[in-house]
């Protein structure tokens, strides 16, 4: 096993934004983009990865990103399984890397993994041959989504540099707050994170974007993108706000916060009456289902990016030694 | 008698080499005869290499057992410290079943006796079960050979009651030592809370966390006059409160680890198991407070807390894996590769920080390099490198940060008390 690992090139994984350059954040996006075209011809699926295998492991409920992933592999005509686990790899008695392990063992080219720790794509590729590609890693990332919002931005904008977005909401617990400022340095554009003191983290400076603690920040943003109160992921007992009433009175979009000319985006699921007024959710101002579709073509892009693109990999992070 | 180890011959032996003794100020080339286990005769060689010094003292080592022994018993915990160039080593209380009675421990004893190839103390707990809230019969474990009490791998968290165990803990001779983490602010936290932390979206372990326990617990001892030992000390707050409270008179001391010493949070990136460890690595200041803390003796003792676990229950995502890495095997070479061979700290420093340190900091004998002492020596080949790798451990366990990495500087060879426990 180990002795195979050296003589192979390492595969190209997607755990995480930071594995990605600028060349390849721009490919991918115009190769989403030329995805779009075929999706809209009257046979959508395409030959391109005929005889591939594509394996999603998901470890935490999710409906949006599965039924992408798996749509996406189908209209490139890949075979496609996916395996769902209701709790962690813990509850269910058998572990993670017995599940990897298992899984590998049919030679997936591609595992796409969501799981609620932090380090299960990394260890999931860590043990696999196949590509793997992180649909979420408990608070750590989750780079499709960030892709498929920078897709967005650039169909709704027409440009990405200098786009300036205000991400407003749980920052603290948000994969995708992360893996989006992440995403918006690699283009050029500009971040402003916005949410009560007790949901910045500590450190948050080192995103090397704006941090602000007020709603008003957001005017001047072009596009303004609401995160859900992540509750999940609040361990009990612990409040963040004192209530939910008063985290929408502070950071809630409403229609007056919404400036013209400005767009709305959010991941989803949304809290109507929370994070989000449902007249802003129904707006035209609101970008949600192009998100929902910009997944799909940002995922194709993706599978056919690590399938068929040959690109060295990146260095393995190396660990600090004072 | 605190220390225990099996029963065995006395080496007759002689060993050559250049022998640096901090505490002696000894630092020249002699040959060493050692009859029956007591060093008889020092005089001068021509020969420089290797380097010999007093063997070393790990006060903080988790042998497993009872209860683990899948990670480690007494026979390969203390090989492991033998190939490590330990003469002695103090065992931690979190066991399953906890020792905090004198029944664990006379069968811990009883064991060491059998199996110990190096002296091995054992500290007891100061709580029964580590609950935090009914004292562990002291005296009598004491009596028994408790070396010291702690609760370690888990905070005393009710101050009425540290205060208590440090008014009663008077009555053995014993110390406490303490390992600070206020709960309440470490909980979730996976990895430092800082920069990395943000980034990674790993659950934050404050510096705060340990610093509020740390200066409370010294403000008790303070209080009550009674010595304190602080376990495991990763943050600068920690270190400045330690300053100050020996600089008031408090008897307090406090330990370091080699990964604290050697490693920041900026080694969590990788999410690799084995970097994670309570405390968690923290950030390059706390790095440099440590290391300052080491060269001046605010911290005099180094010590491994040597966790081992099993390889199943560090495969896991980095969220899920438990706290702890391997060290007794790889601690002097850590510290020679990282800390005194880029000109940071002195080779005698960290000789003195591994040897007579510590044993100061528990009340153990100092390994001494004099005529008509036992014979506790370690043998080390400067020069030597060697590359860290899973099959060459003598713990049952591998959970080690140095894994991959090329150290230079090795133990080739051990004596403890009296007898060789180890030849490279």
């Amino acid at each position: 096993m180990s002795d195979l690992r050296l003589l192979e090139a390492p595969r190209r994984h997607l755990l995480s934004i930071r594995d990605l350059s600028r060349e390849d954040v721009h490919r991918v996006l115009e190769t989403a983009k030329g995805m779009a075209a075929s999706i809209d011809r009257e046979v959508k699926k395409l030959p391109t990865l005929r005889g591939r295998t594509v394996v999603n492991l998901f470890y935490e409920a999710s409906t949006r990103t599965l039924a992408s992933f798996e749509l996406a592999a189908k209209r490139l005509s890949a075979d496609t399984m996916s395996i769902r686990s209701p709790g962690s790899s813990v509850d269910k008695g058998e572990s993670l890397k017995d599940t990897a392990l298992t899984v590998s063992a049919y030679d997936p080219d591609v595992i796409v993994i969501r799981h609620p720790a932090i380090g299960a794509a990394e260890l999931v590729a860590r043990l696999t041959r196949a590509h793997v590609v992180n649909a979420g890693d408990g608070k750590h990332q989750h780079p499709t989504q960030a892709l498929l919002d920078l897709y967005t931005m650039q169909e709704a904008l027409g440009r990405l540099e200098g786009v300036h977005v205000a991400i407003v909401g749980d920052i603290l617990h948000s994969r995708v707050a992360r893996s989006l400022v992440q995403a918006l340095e690699l283009v050029d554009a500009r971040a402003t994170v916005i949410g009560p003191p007790t949901l910045l983290p500590r450190g948050v400076e080192a995103f090397g974007c704006d941090i602000s603690t007020d709603i008003a920040a957001a005017a001047d943003a072009d596009v303004v993108y609401v995160l859900r109160l992540q509750r999940e992921r609040m361990d009990a007992g612990e409040a963040f706000v004192p209530s939910l009433r008063e985290f929408t009175a502070l950071y809630g979009i409403t229609p007056e916060r919404v400036r013209p000319g400005q767009v709305v985006m959010h991941p989803g699921p949304m809290n109507r009456g929370v994070e989000i007024d449902p007249r802003v959710a129904d707006s035209t101002a609101a970008l949600v289902t192009d998100q929902v579709r910009s997944g799909l073509v940002v995922r194709m892009a993706v599978l056919y990016d690590l399938l068929t693109v040959a690109v060295p990999a990146p260095a393995p992070v190396a660990v600090e030694v004072g | 008698m605190t220390l225990f180890v099996r029963n065995g011959r006395s080496d007759s032996l002689t060993l050559e080499g250049r022998v640096v003794a901090p505490v002696q100020g000894i630092d020249e080339c002699l040959r060493i005869t050692i009859e029956e286990g007591l060093i008889t005769r020092i005089e001068p060689t021509g020969s420089s290499r290797p380097v010999l010094a007093p063997a070393f003292v790990d006060p903080h080592v988790h042998l497993r057992t009872p209860g683990r022994e899948d990670e480690e018993t007494i026979r390969s915990g203390t090989e492991a410290a033998a190939a490590g160039g330990y003469c002695a080593i103090l065992a931690m209380p979190n066991t399953d079943p906890v020792v905090d009675t004198a029944a664990v421990l006379e069968a811990l004893v009883e064991r060491a006796r059998e199996e110990a190839v190096i002296p091995t103390g054992f500290m007891a707990a100061i709580s029964k079960g580590q609950r935090g809230d009914e004292l562990t019969e002291m005296a009598e474990l004491a009596a028994r050979g408790a070396a010291a009490f702690t609760d370690d791998g888990h905070p005393v968290v009710s101050g009425g009651f540290m205060r208590r165990a440090l008014q009663y803990s008077g009555l053995t001779g014993r110390r406490l030592a303490v390992h600070c983490e206020d709960l309440a602010l470490s909980r979730g936290g996976h990895a430092h809370e800082g920069s990395v932390s943000a980034e990674l979206g790993l659950g934050g372990y404050p510096s705060v966390a340990e610093s509020v326990m740390v200066e409370r617990d010294l403000a008790l001892a303070a209080f009550e006059e009674r010595p304190l030992h602080v376990m495991h000390v990763s943050a600068q707050e920690s270190v400045v409160a330690l300053h100050a409270a020996q600089a008031a008179g408090v008897r307090a001391t406090g330990e370091v680890t080699p990964h604290h010493l050697c490693l920041t949070d900026e080694a969590v990136r990788s999410l690799d198991a084995n970097v994670k460890m309570n405390p968690p690595l923290r950030a390059e200041e706390d790095r440099q407070a440590l290391i300052s803390a080491l060269r001046d003796g605010t911290i005099g003792a180094v010590a491994t807390d040597h966790a081992p676990h099993a390889l199943h229950e560090k495969e896991v995502p980095f969220e899920e894996a438990p706290f702890g890495v391997t060290g007794l095997e790889t601690a002097f070479s850590a510290l020679y590769t990282h800390l005194v061979l880029p000109g940071v700290l002195g080779l005698e420093t960290v000789l003195e920080r591994m040897s007579a340190g510590p044993a100061r900091a528990l009340g153990l004998d100092e390994p001494r390099i004099e005529v008509g002492a036992r014979a506790n020596l370690v043998a080390l080949d400067l020069d030597a490198e060697w590359r860290v790798t899973e099959d060459g451990f003598r713990s049952r366990s591998r959970n080690s940060w140095l894994l991959g990495q090329t150290l230079r500087g090795r133990v080739v060879r051990t004596i403890a008390d009296g007898r060789e426990v180890f030849a490279a």
